[in-house]
């Protein structure tokens, strides 16, 4: 996030999009609320009617896949209408008169019909947005899981960039970042293209920084495979050892059948985990780890705030800190590494190696953390990005043009299939499931359908239904919801044996590689 | 209108303009104690102990919901104020069932401090015995109607703090009752379960179940860390007894959280102790698993990536972090991946 969580409540005007808030990030939701009850009028665009859309001034209940569109619509009117921030989009962006012609192909009328919305809504919104300073943008991974979920991005930075929103407390693109370290593994530098500190690895001098730091000569300078690219390499042979370090890609990847085939035909797999889980069955070792309480060390959350987490208790029978285990594989290839700790880890060599990160030492993380950039020790931490000048000299605008999901519905899958995560439990329940009293509150999986689609097929609420796609077909219980639009279903991956991977397409954004978990086309019928 | 004073217990102290009473009071270091304050919400001034003598009011004052005027003479302690918060207390626990033997707030009660430090158990007053049922039928948290003093710090924390709206007065006079939706019980209601209710109330009338016979406040150790679920990174308190998580509750005044946690933060933490964890290595044999070593699972893991690397060069492995683990841990799996295999074939689930 450009901003902190504390500016949420604080917020004058607040857009959201593409983000179950209420459900996926709780507390966040409720400093909007705070925020709304303080005054602040809030937008909410998203397909479904979701919690937060009740306490909006207005719920913008966009297409499935429609947000460029939606957002271009919503920057023509801003144009147009002269209602845009001149001053700062000349003195601190670049790229306007490219983003300009765009946008003029997307009159609110034509935004309409692709999104769904009315050419009305998008003006009122658009006028709306432009009449308070600034605005804060949310959004999740209804943005990002799309073929087009770079773009996305893209269109919500350009929106806040022409209303003049960046570089401000209570405004920014905020991105809540789903998992509790997502944020730390990127910063962290376990991607494919940059070492820790968002370092490339195919700038020389970041290679001979590391070198040196690591004792070794030439570390590889090309960039490697990102996640498909990893399990597409399986069955080809290309990769023949893959380490699967805490992730459940049996269930979490889309098309689930396809992911345990790619699985299957590895020669080696090795897994660190806490518990069995559907991906360990295709390992060849599995190394016992230290779960969350039996360690010392950090996380970084969406604020890019580094906090301690703190051990409670010892790790069970002969289970070790993952830390440990990566050493002990580097000691057995001959390579010594010094530090012994996940603080020494930390203070002698992340914040010796990464300039954002120089700062952040544990002895100044007790408390609260720090909100990188902290570029040396006596820096209090930056609370907000982007202040006065962005980081990268210029905002760069950058026209995008809409593209429909991969696959979108015909007369044999008629419904689009929307994916996302519950309340009451986390991912594929590797952890939720083990703890009492969860699975009381949510003990299956349900596909959401809309009381329209429901009486069309005759399903009433709570009966089993088949959803099926091009990849597979699960039977599940039907909720019939009027939170949900007609021709939309929408499910969860918690629960395996209805996991919505089962039916998922594995169609990638070309530039992040991210799966279209938010639309793939399915059909429904009675069980 | 920075420098203004007021009288507090006889000395001159500095306020803010619009400060309550209660809160001048606490940043002049003078603690008034209250049962249904909550920090930055609006009073409600529902419990009648912060009570204090203003010089030249006609009755005692709630602290909590009067705001300080220049030069007013407040007594915080005086033998009136004493005297109303004794009443007011014999008041409160004659209208309850308030017996501490086995109540899980016993040790962290604040109607149980007022008792004991104004010498009251409530025996001057009939004691009322005609109480709404114990509700214990969800699975986190327990509802004791007859420990209820309808201070209201549910409500407001629902209502204000994390703005589920699920919790509100209900009833009239005798028959109040906390409610939520049409008197139905929790999991039957909009509550979703975030437990903020319990961590306000100042009685044993909202405890956790799954807490029950597990350990006292004072049995416990509190450790700071940081939530393992989403993306916020709550700052919670694991409190701990015998190396054993019995209760987690959210850090006050912390960043990014202050004060609130949601239902997976507060009551999923007991994973860790699933009989299903991993304990020992396991490396697999003819289709099954079996038990090793250490010293057998590391080493054969190493010769088989050296073996690959030889026969195929490094960029034939692959492997994936973990998002939901340590900074430090993906480092290190980074560092393994680039220095030692020499391959940057390693990602991790942001983009999936």
């Amino acid at each position: 996030m450009t901003n902190s969580f504390v500016d949420f409540a604080k917020a004058k005007m607040i857009i959201v999009i593409g983000s179950n808030m209420t459900e996926a990030h709780p507390v966040a939701a409720s400093f909007v609320k705070q925020a709304v009850l303080a005054g602040a009028p809030l937008f909410v665009a998203d397909p479904r009617r979701t919690a937060l859309a009740d306490m909006a001034e207005q719920h913008i209940p966009i297409r499935v896949g429609s947000d460029v569109a939606f957002l271009n619509g919503l920057m023509n009117v801003l144009i147009t209408e002269d209602l845009y921030d001149k001053e700062y989009v000349e003195s601190r962006c670049s790229g306007f008169e490219e983003l300009r012609a765009k946008v003029l192909e997307y009159p609110p009328e034509r935004a309409a019909e692709i999104s769904g919305v009315s050419a009305e809504t998008i003006r009122t919104v658009a006028r709306r947005l432009a009449s308070v300073k600034p605005v804060m943008l949310m959004y999740t991974l209804g943005i990002t899981e799309h073929t087009c979920g770079v773009n996305n991005v893209l269109s919500c930075a350009n929106l806040q960039m022409l209303l003049g929103n960046v570089g401000f407390e209570c405004g920014g693109v905020n991105p809540l970042r789903g998992q509790n370290n997502v944020q730390g593994a990127c910063d962290m530098g376990a991607l494919p293209n940059v070492f820790p500190g968002y370092q490339r690895v195919d700038n020389a001098e970041a290679r001979a920084k590391f070198e040196k730091a690591w004792g070794v000569t030439s570390l590889p300078d090309k960039p490697g495979m990102m996640i498909p690219q990893m399990l597409e390499g399986l069955p080809s042979g290309k990769i023949k050892a893959f380490y699967i370090f805490g992730e459940n890609l049996a269930n979490t990847e889309p098309d689930i059948r396809h992911v345990e085939h790619c699985l299957e035909s590895a020669e080696f797999i090795v897994c660190h985990d806490i518990f069995p889980t559907e991906t360990t069955r295709f390992a060849h070792v599995i190394f016992p780890a230290a779960a969350w309480s039996e360690n010392d060390g950090t996380f970084s959350n969406s604020e890019r705030r580094i906090s301690r987490v703190r051990t409670a208790s010892p790790p069970p029978g002969e289970a070790k800190p993952n830390w440990w285990i990566f050493r002990e594989i580097a000691r057995r290839m001959g390579h010594k590494w010094p530090s012994k700790s996940a603080r020494e880890i930390w203070d002698n060599e992340i914040s010796v190696l990464a300039p954002s990160m120089a700062g952040v030492k544990y002895n100044r993380i007790r408390g609260n953390g720090l909100q990188w950039p902290v570029p040396h020790e006596e820096h209090p931490g930056t609370p907000t990005l982007h202040k006065h000048r962005f980081t990268a000299g210029l905002g760069a605008l950058v026209p995008v043009d809409w593209t429909p999901p991969a696959e979108v519905p015909d007369s044999k899958y008629p419904l689009v299939l929307s994916t996302g995560r519950r309340l009451y439990h986390y991912h594929t329940r590797t952890q939720t499931g083990r703890a009492a009293g969860l699975n009381d509150l949510l003990g299956e999986e349900t596909a959401d359908i809309s009381p329209i689609d429901a009486a069309a097929l005759g399903i009433v609420h709570g009966e089993m239904i088949r959803v099926a796609s091009r990849r597979g077909e699960v039977k599940v219980r039907a909720n019939v919801s009027d939170r949900i639009p007609k021709g939309v279903v929408w499910m969860a991956f918690h629960f395996r044996e209805a996991c919505a991977n089962w039916l998922t397409n594995p169609a990638f954004d070309p530039v992040s590689q991210t799966a279209e978990y938010k639309a793939c086309a399915v059909r429904i019928e009675k069980a | 209108m920075s420098g203004a004073t007021f009288m507090l217990n006889g000395r001159s102290v500095p306020f803010k303009l619009g400060q309550s009473i209660l809160d001048a009071a606490r940043d002049n270091g003078v603690q008034i104690p209250t049962l249904c304050y909550l920090k930055g919400l609006a009073p409600s001034g529902a419990c009648r102990i912060c009570l204090v003598e203003v010089k030249g009011a006609r009755s005692l004052m709630a602290a909590c919901s009067t705001p300080v005027a220049p030069e007013m003479d407040v007594n915080t302690e005086s033998a009136r104020v004493h005297e109303a918060r004794k009443l007011n207390t014999e008041l409160l626990l004659a209208a309850g069932r308030h017996d501490c033997l086995l109540c899980e707030a016993n040790g962290d009660c604040g109607l149980q401090e007022l008792a004991y430090q104004y010498k009251v158990d409530g025996s001057s007053f009939p004691r009322r015995d005609d109480f709404h049922p114990v509700e214990d039928i969800n699975p986190f948290i327990v509802r004791d109607f007859s420990r209820c003093i309808l201070c209201g710090r549910c409500v407001q924390a629902c209502n204000q703090l994390v703005v589920n709206r699920a919790i509100s007065h209900g009833y009239r006079g005798k028959g109040s009752k906390i409610v939520t939706g049409g008197d139905n019980p929790y999991h039957q209601s909009d509550c979703v379960f975030c437990g903020q209710c319990v961590e306000v109330c100042p009685t044993g009338a909202l405890t956790e179940k799954k807490l029950r016979g597990q350990g006292r406040p004072w049995e416990t150790k509190r450790i700071r860390t940081t939530c393992p679920y989403c993306g916020v990174g709550c700052q919670m308190w694991l409190h701990v007894k015998d190396n054993r998580i019995v209760k987690v509750t959210a850090v006050e005044g912390a960043a990014p959280n202050d004060g609130r946690l949601c239902v997976k933060g507060r009551f999923g933490y007991d994973f860790i102790y699933s009989e299903e964890r991993l304990k020992t290595p396991l490396i697999r044999e003819n289709g099954r698993f079996r038990e090793a070593s250490w010293d057998e699972a590391l080493n054969l893991v190493a010769s088989k990536f050296g073996e690959v690397i030889d026969k195929h060069g490094p960029d034939a492995i692959a492997g994936v972090s973990c998002a939901r683990s340590l900074n430090e841990d993906s480092y290190q799996m980074q560092k393994l991946f680039r220095a030692v295999f020499k391959t940057n074939n390693i990602d991790h689930c942001a983009r999936t």
